[in-house]
Parts: C-alpha cells; structure tokens; sequence
C-alpha cells in the first residue's frame, strides 16, 4: 500500500486521477499555447467590420479630445494679444467655439463608441458562453467523468468572467489609450522636434518593462486560472453533498481543505497582483523623469528663444497625456493577461473532440424495429484492462433481454456502449445493420433511450422533468406516461401535483419518486430500444410490480435490455443472458435455465425464491 | 413558519451604502494598510499636483525673468515629486495586494463555514450556481470596490475639492465657475446610482441562474445524453445567456451615457475659463502663467471626474454584492447544536409522539405522532412505500432535518439538546444515493473520521471494506489513493452504495441507520454484506429502510410507516401473517411468484 510520502503529486486527500500528469504540465507552462490567440481571432471574426468602423470613431473622438489642449494654448498665444492691443474679442471667441465644437464632436463619439463596443463586447460574451456550453454538451461522458462537473462550471463562470472584465474594462482603455498615445506622439513631434526627441527616448524603456510584465504575468495568470478552478470544484461538491457532509461531520475537514485551496489561490492571484504593483510604478517613474527632463530642457529652448511660452505650455500638458495612457495600457495589459489565461483554458476544451464523434457521412437508419447486434465487441476503460474481451451478441427487434451477473461483469458497460456513451475498442455494434458510428446523434438518441439508477432531475416541475423525454409533449401525454406507471397518484399527492417544483436536485423527493419519474421520461421518449439499467432497484415491492406491469405493455414490439439484480425484473424477459467477466455464459429463456437446474441462473433463482419467504 | 425559511434565491433582498457598510469588519484587520493606501493616494494626489505647480514655477520664474539658475533645482525638484510619486504608487499596490487578497480570503472562508452550517432545508432551495457565484464573483466584486474603487471614490473626491480650493484660492472669479460645475455632476450621480444598483442586481442574479444552468449540464450530463437533449438543454442555456445579454445591455446604455456626460461637464468648464481667464489676463486680472496653471489644474480634472463613473459603477456593484452576500450570511442556522454530551451513550433512540412539515410547507405534515423506541443494540426495519416519509424521518436522528412536533431522543437527552458535533459522532447515515468526492477513496471511506482528532488505521479501512464488501476499490488503478468522485473511474451504483456503507461502518456510530442502502446490490452480493453487517449490528443501534425482506431479515423488530405514521410495530413473520398491507409491500405478489416457479 502507497504511503503518504511515496505519493506522486499533490495534496493527499485529493487522491491520484488519470490526467494529473496533463494538469501539472499546463500549469507550469510558461508560455501560451497560441489557443487564445486563435480563438480571439475566431471570435472576433465576425466583428471585424464592426472594429475597424469604431477605431474610427475612436480616431475622431481623440482628435477632438486632443485638440482641446491644443486649442487652449492657441487661446492663450492668439487671444490675449489681441484683447490687450485692442480690446478685440475675436480670435478668442473663436478659439472657445471651436474648443466647444470640440467637446460637442468628443462627447458625441465617445457615447457613439461606449453603446458600440460595449454591443459587440456583449455579443462577444454571449456567442463564447454559447459555444463553450454547446462544446461541453457534445463532449463524451468519458470527458466528462476525468474532467468533473466542477471544473465545467469554472471554465462557465469564472473564465468567462475574466474575458467580461477585460471586454468591459480593457477594450474601451485600450483602442482610446493607444489612440491617445500614438495621436500625442505625434502631436508632440508637430509642436517641437527636439524636445519630441527626448521625449521619446523613454519609449524603449516602456516597452522592456511591458515585455518583461507581459512574460512574468502570462505565467501567474495561468496558475491563478487552474487555482480558482480547484477551489470552484471544491466548493460546488461540498454544496452538492451538504447532506453527506453534515450528516458525517466533514465540516471541520472540508473547511481545512477549503482553506487550503483558497489560500493557494490567494498565493497565486498575490503573485499576479504584486508583479502589477511593480510594473505600474515602473510606467510611472518612466513617465515623470521624461517630463522633468522636458522641461527642464524646454525652459533651456525658451530661454534660448526656440520655442514660446505657450508651446512649453502645451508640450507639457501633451506630455502628461501621453504617460497617463500608458497606464491604462497596463490596467489592459493587466486584464488581458488574466483573460488570456481564460481563453487558454477555454481553447484547451474547444480543441477537445469529443471520443464518440458525429458521423461525417450518416447512414440513414432503415425501418428494422429495433435489432441489436454486437460483433466482437471489445472495450476497456483502462488500456490494460478489458471488461469486454469480445462480445457476439444478436437481440431481435421486439426482444427483451435481461442481463444478469455479478457486479462487475460488464453488464452497466455494454448499456453505456448501446447508447454511445463510449465506443467500443474493438468490433462494431449495429442497430438495424448500421453500425452506431454511422448514425447522428438524434437518429440514435432517439431510437435508443437508457434510464439508470442515477435519477438526475432538473430544476423546474415534476411536469418538466417528464417531458424532458419528449419536449413537446403535451400534458396529457406527460400524464398519460405517469399514469402507465403508477406514478399518477403518487405525484398528484405532491403539494402542487405536477406543478411541483423537484427543488435542487430533486432533494425533496425520495429516491424511489425520483426513480418512477425518471422511468415516466424514459416512457414518454418512446424510443425503439429502451435499455434499464437497474432502472428499479429503489422501487418499493408494490411500485416495482407496477412498474413491471407497464413494462408489459410497453415494451410490446420495442427491443429492451434490462439490467437486474432483482429477478423480479427478469420475469418479464423473454431471454436471459447471464454474464461473467465480460462473456455470456448462459442464455435461453428463463424457463430454459431455471429449468436446467443448475448454472448460475438457476442458482440465483433458487435463493431469490428463498429471500421472498 | 413563513420566517424560518430564511430568503429566497429568487427575491432581491435591498442593496445599499449600508451593505458596504456592514462588511466594514472585514476591513478592520487591515485598518492600517487602508490607512496606507488612501495616504499614499492621497500623496500621489498632491505630487501630481506639486509637478505642474513647478511648471508654472519654470514658466513665470527663469523663462519670465530671462534667469536660467533656478531651473536646475526646480528641474530636480520635479524629479524628486516624480520619484516620490512612484515609490507612493508601489507602496499602495503592494500593501493593497495582500490587504485585499487577504481580506477576499476571509469572507469566503465565513462564507463557505456559515454555507456548511445551514441546514438541508436552505441548501435543498438555492441551487449551488447561486452560491457559487456569490462565493467568486461578488466576492471579487467586493475586493475590486474595497481595494481599488474606495480609495479613489475618496482620492477623486478629495483631489477634485483640493484643485477647486487652489483655483478658488489663484483667481475666485473663475474658481466659482469651476466649483459650480459640481451641482450637474452631483445631481447626474445621484440619480445614476438609483437606476444603476437595480441593473447591477438583476445581472448578478442572472449571472447566478447560468451558473446553474451551467451546473445542471454539467451534472446531468448523463441523463442529458441518454435521451439526447444536448439541444434542448443548450436552447434553454442560450436563452439565459441572451437575458443576461439584453440585461447587461441595459446597463452599457445607461452607463454610456453617464460616462459622456461626466468627461462633457469638466470641458464645457475649459471653455468657459478659456474665455473668461483670457479677457482677465487682457485686463490683467491674472498673469499668463497663472492661467495656463489653472487651465493644467484644470485639465486635470477631467480624468478624476470622469473616472468617477467607473467607480460609481463598481461600488454599485460591491454593494448589491454585498446585499446578496449577507442574505446568505444573515440566514441563522435554523438546526444549532445544544451543549449536551452523553459522556458513555448506549444508542438509545426513541421518538416520541414526532410530527415533521418540510419548513416549505408547514401545514402538510410528512410524519404524524411517530412513537418508536430504539433499545441499545436492537436494530429495526422501517418498511413503507414509497414517499411514505421514511428517509425523513431517518433524516430526524442526525438533525438533517428537525422534527415539528414531539421529540426524538437518544439517551434520554432530545436530540436538539445535544451538541451537534457529538450527535452526528453517534449517528452514521448511509445514504441510499451515495454522495462521492473528487478525492481519493481513502478520504471519501473516511469522511466521518476526521485525521486529525480521530484518524482510522488502516486495519480499520480495511474491516470495513470487508463488511461491505468494497474490496474492489484495492482493485482502482492506485488503490485506496486512486481519485473517486462523480462518475470517475466508472463506478457503477452497487459500488458507490457499499462505499457509502463503509463508510457508515467506519465512522463507529452507536445508532447507524441504512437508508436502503442494499438496494442497488445483487442478489449474491447482498447476501454478503448482510451476513458482515450482522456483527456490526449487533454492536449497535440500527434503523434500517428496507424495500426487501431479505433486509428485513437484519432487524429484530419491523415498523410500518404507513402515510406518514407507524401503523405496526412486530417481527417480520407475525406482520407478514396478519397486516396486509406488510404483505402487499414486502412479499412479491403470488402472480409473480407463480409466473416464475411455473
């Protein structure tokens, strides 16, 4: 047995999964894979049109903003000469109209631009949570089983809110401050060469402080992102389990974990944070040395006669403006990094395809009612281990079958390969002579429907939950679905009947109203080949019978496979197979094998009996 | 009744300044880095005031008088502002970092201990979307307002008000324009909040239900592709989003325009002391470079006004985050321990005369006048069928839930009487639906041992493994270190039942109770877990939900819960012979047997 020390990786309690590997590689990964850039460009695609019409108005918007200043020193230098010479008002009336025209043409731009960009930052949002929740959608449950739920729900809020925070803050910031930046420079190069020059000397320093804050950042983002997402699927289990986390007094030890991992994500967005507590004074001290050289160099020019009072002025004024962009640019720079660390992780699952894949020519699915047919199935869910070594197997449309076995037999596999929840390693199964690959998804889903044990219900009414199976059904039929089963009753009992709401997962129903709920789904999708896998097991006796007498009825002319353990099911069967480590090992009719008197089937019959006395 | 329901995930609770004001506790650990940062910001206020004070120092000194000696120093002086600025702006980044990081920690630390605290009945009403997105995203919220936008709400407002003073102080006739622009601004602020805290709201509580949404895919993935309704699920999923869209839009629209203004007012005020300020200096009111530094004060204003949007925006958003964050916080825990401890229990359990409502709907009583005594040792079989209240009333012994009615005991003591802690020592529930961590097996075996205070050996995972025939978790790829959890590592219903068993078994409970715990078990297997379980039994208190007689047969005694009451209380053979309704429920019906035996 494995010790605490011998242990390869990580905190103990979280144990060792398959793609531990994978997770330690991408997060000491220092660069990006490229993928968010790609993905920006995708999604930005469309918008493209759209961007470059608003750097057009972000172009006027600055030009007005600027020439405020401009127009200032105007004022000063070629309005108030005239009114101390001559009383004449003039000039300077039309250097505040035209300020004025400025801040009319600004403000209009500005609004013009904030509806805009803030349109297309929105939309943006929306077509990202829309693919990333139609990606997840169409991934294979075996994705999903290494992946868990909590870190899907990570990756759809607190990813997507690190792109909202630099579409909201960062995109705005960033067109005007570099608008702002490259207008100033150019204006200060306009107003005097000399001290542009020295001016732009700065420049090189700027850039190597970004670049060395671009490099140091990427990295910390990364490791915050995959922090957050641990303490996300933390925290969503423990609400999810609260009644098995109360009930067995974890809080002391749930907490510790908590605390752990929200430490470490403390720790990680501390690195972040304090690289930006040194990148922005850095910008800073840059910018402020610039602007005591300039003037004490631009009073040299004055002095000297070169330049005149009102354009130190404005050169000045200029020069502030140039710098305060640049700490913008680092707010951006700063939010871009966290959101580029999400759209990573988010092109990590878009690139993801899922292992059972659409069918890229379908075959259309004949009308054969229903035939199974398993040719040398093979399937494992660890490469070293097959829990199907090589099944042959023919159900005949309108056959049901009963599956019975130990546990761990394979019987729970081969329904999970009957729906395309895998596929199998080896061989093909076919329904109607198409193998299942071949088939879409709405094709297969619905001709083969499987309820579990595991009887999810949604948020929403017991009517909803039912007409999960078929969506446009109408009350009647939803009723009428309960009603085959014997669950009218029970629901209308309910405090408001159909209408009630199941409450967060279904927490108010029992696990056997939960059951015949999810068996009234499964009925109402009224598919051709209905697979149960110990679709019953929390039934009450007198539920179950009832259940088993609908069962008559409705799988008349449907193929079913059902997986039991109680042998109460079987009885309905009108075969049996009985499977060992992956194998059938017997099967006939129950009749058949009961009356063999001996092998396995006989054997579990025999103490069935005995445990009905 | 209505009250003990605490707020509803769906009912936006009022937000306000004094749901910022509430968490201030938050902040008094880091007064002094609070004090820091707003110093130091306020500072850097003052230095990039001093730099173009200087400027005008250059411009009407040297340059006015032809005099190049001071420029050196004055030079110098700009650069030591410039200096002292940035070490400022360190020095406020840094301690804010760990302040408010550290600060963040703690609320959702209090958040996630006061979350674990509240009982079934609040968590069976707020989906874990809604939580989670007060646990990250309001609390991020909160930090950003706390650490960034408070201190420049003050900052902005200070060095607005300072800048006024200057410009009234350098020429008041254009300082009066200046100071008066503030009456629009306040008045635009003002009505901004009111209509900006109601979108904020309503966003974030969208935000919430896509969570959830989110969440819901994400867990019934499934059941979603067993009927293959991907489709279905993510119109539904799309729908929220365009919602969230639309209400998200609603505030772009309004901020846009409150944005505009707030950059509009200060340049309207250029405009106006251009014109008045030139006609004063034609006058000779005021020097050139007095006005050339009032129109650089001036200008400098437009940043911190206009930033005053965005900050308006985030303390709006802090504050509905705070709103939603203390509904939460404020919800008492309706099931709170008592201080009584049974220094040696025995596991007797009684209920007497119990009658249980759901807090939801307190006039529908679940359990009527239950009278059942539990003697140490004895185990009983609580049979009904389905939604007859057996799981809640198994629900009542560890206080999942609290009886309405009457009490249950164990020991003599009312269970509300005992500290919950201990209680829940005493009483080990395995549950029917078991719930897995994204842990190893070994932490999820020993979820009721805690490895600090009373860590399970080895040999002690082992028995119970062995009693519930787990076995098959040293057969995992790692063993006992291998991640369970969810639906990791394919385990199927059977094998997360008898992890959840023993794990009931190793929490060395005096009343263990089994919530139909066998039933997704086969018939071979059953039959062994039942013979392992019997010596367990034996030691302790069982209650014990059965749909079979097999399970049955593990009880000394049967209770028939019957709509919510205990109709019959005997052995399994003498209620088998005369209640008919036992009959019906636990022996299969003659038909069936006859179809079988044929």
């Amino acid at each position: 047995m494995t010790t605490t020390q011998e242990r390869p990786l990580d905190k103990s309690w979280r144990g060792v999964g398959k793609n531990d590997a994978d997770e330690i590689h991408t997060a000491d990964r220092v660069t990006f894979t490229g993928g968010s850039r790609q993905l920006l460009d995708e999604i930005l695609r469309p918008y493209k049109r759209a961007i470059w019409l608003l750097v057009g108005v972000v172009v006027v918007e600055n030009v007005a903003r600027l020439a405020i200043p401009y127009l200032v020193s105007v004022g000063i230098d070629s309005g108030i000469p005239p009114i101390r010479e001559r009383d004449d008002l003039g000039p300077l009336l039309t250097v505040v109209a035209l300020v004025l025209g400025a801040t009319v043409v600004q403000a209009l731009t500005r609004q013009l631009f904030l509806l805009r960009s803030g349109r297309i930052g929105q939309d943006l949002l929306y077509q990202l949570r829309r693919r990333v929740f139609r990606h997840f959608q169409r991934l294979s449950p075996a994705f999903h089983d290494d992946y868990t739920s909590g870190r899907v729900i990570s990756r759809q809020t607190s990813d997507i809110d690190a792109i909202y925070e630099m579409l909201e803050t960062g995109f705005d910031g960033l067109v005007t401050a570099f608008l702002t930046l490259v207008g100033t420079a150019v204006i200060l190069m306009f107003l005097d060469v000399k001290l542009g020059l020295v001016a732009l000397v700065s420049g090189p320093f700027l850039f190597w402080v970004t670049a060395w804050f671009r490099r140091s950042s990427a990295k910390a983002y990364r490791v915050s992102r995959e922090k957050v997402a641990l303490l996300i699927v933390h925290f969503v289990e423990t609400m999810g389990g609260i009644r098995a986390v109360q009930a067995f007094r974890r809080e002391p030890r749930d907490l510790e974990i908590f605390d752990e991992l929200n430490d470490d994500n403390r720790k990680a967005n501390l690195v972040a944070f304090r690289l930006v507590a040194w990148f922005m004074p850095g910008i800073k001290l840059i910018g402020n040395v610039t602007i005591a050289v300039t003037l004490v160099y631009g009073a040299y020019l004055a002095h000297d006669g070169e330049i005149t009072v009102g354009v130190l002025a404005a050169f000045l004024l200029y020069l502030r403006r140039f710098f305060e962009p640049m700490m913008e640019i680092s707010q951006f720079l700063n939010t871009f990094q966290s959101a580029s660390a999400a759209l990573d992780k988010l092109a990590d699952v878009l690139r993801e395809e899922p292992t059972v894949p659409e069918p890229t020519v379908p075959v259309p699915l004949g009308a054969g009612g229903g035939t199974l047919t398993f040719d040398h199935v093979r399937f494992g869910y660890l490469d070293d281990r097959d829990v199907l070594p090589g099944l042959d197997l023919t159900v005949p449309a309108g056959q049901t079958v009963a599956l019975v076995g130990t546990t761990g037999a394979g019987k729970t596999t081969l329904a999970k390969l009957c729906t395309r929840f895998y596929d199998p390693t080896g061989g093909r199964i076919l329904l109607d002579g198409v193998d299942l690959r071949d088939l879409t998804s709405d094709d297969l889903r619905s001709s083969v429907v499987m309820v579990t044990q595991e009887n999810y219900l949604f948020t929403g009414s017991v009517a909803d939950n039912i007409r999960f199976g078929r969506p446009g059904a109408s009350q009647a039929d939803v009723e009428a679905a309960a009603r085959a089963l014997g669950a009218h009753d029970l629901i209308m009992a309910l405090p408001q009947g159909y209408d009630t709401q199941v409450a967060n997962r279904g927490g108010r129903l029992s696990a056997g109203q939960r059951q015949l709920i999810a068996f009234a789904r499964a009925f109402l999708a009224d598919p051709a080949v209905l697979i149960l896998d110990e679709a019953t097991s929390s039934l009450d006796v007198p539920s179950e019978r009832l259940v088993q007498r609908a069962l008559r009825t409705v799988l008349a002319g449907r193929t079913a496979v059902i997986i039991a353990h109680r042998l109460s099911t079987v009885e309905i069967a009108d075969r049996v197979l009985v499977m060992a480590h992956g194998e059938i090992v017997e099967d006939g009719t129950p009749d058949e094998l009961v009356g063999s008197g001996q092998g396995h089937f006989s054997d579990l019959h025999q103490a069935w009996l005995e445990s009905l006395a | 009744m209505a009250t003990d329901l605490g707020p509803d995930p769906d009912v936006a609770p009022p937000a306000g300044v004094h749901s910022i004001w509430r968490i201030r506790g938050y902040l008094r650990p880091h007064l002094l880095s609070v004090v820091t940062m707003l110093v130091t910001s306020l500072a850097v206020v003052g230095t990039s005031i001093a730099i173009p004070l200087v400027t005008k120092a250059v411009i009407d000194g040297p340059i006015a008088d032809g005099e190049l000696a001071p420029v050196l120093p004055l030079g110098l002086l700009a650069l030591a502002f410039g200096l002292v600025e940035a070490v400022l702006i360190w020095l406020r980044r840094w301690v804010q970092s760990t302040a408010v990081l550290a600060m963040e920690n703690t609320m959702r630390h209090d958040l996630y201990r006061h979350l674990q605290a509240l009982p079934m009945s609040f968590h069976s009403r707020w989906p874990a979307g809604q939580l989670l997105s007060r646990a990250i995203q309001d609390l991020s919220s909160i930090r950003r307002f706390l650490g960034f936008g408070l201190i420049f709400l003050v900052v902005n407002v200070v060095q607005v008000i300072t800048v006024c003073a200057v410009l009234l102080a350098m020429y008041w006739p254009l300082g009066l324009v200046v100071a008066a622009t503030a009456v629009p601004i306040i008045w635009l602020c003002a009505r901004f909040e009111k209509r900006y805290v109601v979108m904020s709201r309503r966003v974030q509580d969208k935000q919430g239900d896509l969570a959830t949404l989110s969440e819901e895919g994400a867990i019934g993935i499934r059941v979603i592709k067993a009927f293959g309704r991907s489709e279905h699920v993510a119109a539904q999923y799309e729908t929220g989003a365009r919602e969230l869209h639309e209400l998200s839009m609603d505030k772009v629209r309004l901020s846009s325009r409150f944005w505009t203004f707030l950059e509009v007012i200060p340049n309207l005020a250029v405009c106006v002391v251009l014109l008045l300020g030139a006609i004063g200096v034609g006058q000779g009111a005021l020097t050139p470079g007095e006005l050339v530094a009032f129109l650089t004060l001036l200008l400098s204003l437009v940043w911190p006004v206009s930033a005053l949007g965005v900050i308006l925006a985030m303390a709006q958003e802090a504050m509905s985050a705070a709103a939603r964050i203390l509904e939460v916080l404020d919800t008492e825990p309706a099931i709170v321990g008592g201080t009584v401890t049974i220094p040696e229990p025995r596991g007797h359990l009684r209920f007497e005369h119990v009658d249980f409502a759901f807090p939801d709907a307190p006039d529908e009583l679940v359990l009527r006048d239950i009278v059942l005594d539990l003697r140490p040792g004895e185990t009983v079989a609580l049979v009904g069928a389905t939604g007859s209240g057996k799981t809640a009333l198994t629900s009542l012994v560890p206080r999942l839930q609290d009886v309405t009615g009457g009490r249950v005991t164990l020991d003599g003591v009312d269970v509300r009487d005992l500290d919950l802690h201990h209680l829940r020592s005493l009483v080990a529930t395995a549950f029917e639906e078991p719930t897995l961590f994204s842990m190893s097996a070994r932490e999820n075996l020993t979820l009721g041992r805690s490895p600090a205070v009373d860590p399970a050996s080895d040999a002690e995972v082992e028995e119970a493994l062995d009693v519930a025939q787990a076995g098959f978790v040293r057969d995992l790829p790692w063993g006992l270190d291998t991640r369970i959890g969810e639906q990791g590592m394919a385990l199927s219903g059977g094998q997360r039942q008898r992890l959840a068993l023993a794990r009931a078994v190793l929490a060395r409970p005096q009343v263990l109770v089994l919530d139909d715990t066998l039933s997704a078990l086969d018939v071979h297997t059953e039959k062994l877990v039942e013979d392992a379980l019997r010596s367990v039994l034996s030691a302790t208190t069982g209650l014990v939900v059965a749909h079979r007689a097999s399970t049955v047969l593990l009880a000394d005694r049967v209770a028939l819960l019957q709509d919510g009451t205990i109709t019959h209380v005997g052995d399994h053979s003498e209620l088998l012979a005369t209640v008919p309704a036992y009959r019906e429920l636990l022996s299969a019906d003659a038909e069936l047997r006859e179809a079988v035996s044929a």
